[in-house]
């Protein structure tokens, strides 16, 4: 990385802009230590400059806003066909089949992401909601009854796996291999750590479980996941790209809005006073869901690959390297966001990347905002304090931040 | 820059200058517009920065995508022939005098 010199012709001849250095740093972004507070090592790294380098992974990185919604803008120059992991694929064979939509790059992406697009829709989230209101107001009054629960477990669990399976079409067998399937998948998007190598070794019965349930002969009719096989009828895709599209709801569906609704739990749990604020207009629930994915990032990172030599944030990235975007530091970028340590309820959050953003932003997204806003919406119309009365433990992945526990304690309205 | 005048679902009337280039969502947003959520941020994906324009200034407007169109039958507010996505418009000097009418909903 040698200081470099870029060539602009500007109106009144050509004059120079000195690019700057990829700036290194000796921060491991996958380490335990980071993962248990990663907050101040956001900040050195937005501080820093605009694009850094972990050598110890040989990454590039972006940790502000303006340089992560470049990259997730551009996927000409960004792919992810070479994953959005920290392994490329074009180096390394990938763990599993590449994911057709995730790992994919226009224009071959448009075609599977048209299909989960239109499965996923805002006319398919309407008729759903009801049932999720009912399975919500069921799970709070089981909640009630206990008291005091694992807000994780209990709850943050409990409420999408009594939902997304069934809206799914899966069968009842098996399905305790979802959660630790996800974790699998968001661990190997990581550096071949601990962590990553561990959810290796114990991965055979969960992607066992997986494939056999992407089939179309185990997917109830009515389902989302007969409607994506359904596809492969029309010719839209082929039979064998139908389980591999289910395959994406199975890897990204589930944990994904566990952690979500951890995150909005433990924010509010943590702020009485919007807790509070939630309680006395409970119109505030869907914005307070997207308030805690922006507050917490459940999604911290994904990377992706330069397809060509690259100038980004006035530095020179060059071709076949990874970039890894960390949204949850653009989340709570001072660029971008008034008070962004500050959890509110009410801020427009519009904007925000815990989703992503751009072609590949989570196809998913309104699901898991009815799976938030209904759950929250519940547990406010009938809850009156919600205390945290035991330990508070971390969930460890290379990509997903949550809680393994929250001890918590209710009172009814 | 083009005048536009937004119409809440309940009558108030507001009139804010938008720079050219931009989206009519972002100027909204800009300008504290509470009936446009745009949840997800300008990516034509959620149907939540819904509004009416009148149906022959709405086909003067940037053209409708088959994405957006299949957006709008999923609106929680109930779909108009002068429905769009507010992401989707780009507002230009032909945006001059606007009248953009907001649903009473999003979700």
């Amino acid at each position: 990385m040698s200081a470099k010199e870029s060539l602009s012709a500007g109106s009144s001849g050509v004059h120079q802009v000195p690019l700057q250095e990829a700036v290194p740093l000796q921060i491991d972004p996958f380490s335990m230590d980071f993962f248990a507070d990663p907050h101040p090592a956001h900040h050195v790294m937005r501080e820093a400059a605009p694009v850094v380098y972990f050598p110890m992974w040989k990454t590039y990185g972006v940790a502000r806003y303006e340089e992560v919604h470049a990259v997730l803008h551009d996927p000409q120059t960004y792919c992810s066909s070479r994953g959005v992991g920290l392994s490329d694929f074009a180096k390394e064979k990938p763990w599993r089949p590449a994911s057709l939509i995730l790992e994919a790059d226009p224009p071959a992406h448009g075609r599977t992401r048209a299909v989960l697009s239109r499965v996923l829709s805002p006319a398919v989230m309407k008729p759903l909601r009801e049932s999720f209101v009912v399975a919500a107001d069921a799970c709070v009054d089981q909640l009630l009854q206990r008291q005091s629960f694992d807000g994780i477990k209990d709850l943050a669990e409990a409420f999408p796996l009594s939902v997304f399976p069934d809206a799914l079409g899966l069968k009842k067998d098996g399905r305790e291999h979802l959660i630790p399937y996800a974790a699998l998948v968001f661990n190997s998007f990581g550096p071949p750590n601990a962590l990553r190598q561990r959810a290796q070794e114990l991965s055979a019965p969960h992607q066992a479980y997986v494939q056999a349930q992407c089939q179309r002969e185990n997917l109830a009719e009515g389902g989302i996941g007969a409607k994506i096989h359904a596809c492969a009828d029309t010719g839209e895709i082929t039979p064998a790209e139908a389980p591999l599209l289910v395959r994406s709801l199975l890897s990204a569906g589930l944990d994904t809005t566990v952690y979500g609704i951890g995150a909005a739990l433990y924010c509010l749990a943590r702020y009485p006073a919007e807790w509070q604020r939630l309680r006395a207009d409970l119109s505030l629930a869907r914005n307070a869901f997207e308030e805690a994915v922006r507050f917490e990032s459940p999604v911290q990172t994904f990377f992706r690959t330069t397809t060509k030599d690259v100038v980004l944030g006035n530095t020179a990235i060059p071709e076949g390297e990874k970039v890894l975007m960390f949204l949850a530091s653009a989340n709570r970028d001072p660029r971008r966001w008034d008070n962004p340590d500050q959890f509110d309820i009410t801020r427009r959050a519009s904007g925000h990347v815990g989703f992503g953003s751009g072609i590949h932003m989570c196809v998913g997204q309104l699901l898991a905002r009815l799976e938030g806003e209904v759950m929250l919406h519940a547990l406010a119309r009938r809850v009156a304090t919600l205390e945290i009365t035991g330990p508070v433990t971390r969930a460890f992945n290379n990509t997903l931040r949550g809680l393994e526990a929250l001890p918590l304690t209710i009172k009814a309205a | 820059m083009p005048k536009i005048t937004f119409l809440t679902s309940d009558g108030q009337r507001s009139t804010f200058e938008i720079a050219a280039g931009t989206t009519l969502m972002q100027g909204a947003l800009q300008h504290g517009i509470d009936a446009i959520v745009a949840e997800c941020g300008g990516n034509s994906m959620c149907a939540t920065c819904h509004v009416y324009i009148d149906d022959a200034v709405a086909r003067e407007l940037s053209p409708m995508s088959a994405d957006e169109d299949a957006l709008l039958d999923g609106a929680a507010a109930d779909r108009e022939p002068g429905s769009r996505l507010s992401c989707q418009i780009r507002v230009t000097s032909a945006c001059e005098g606007l009248l953009v009418r907001l649903p009473d909903r999003q979700t």
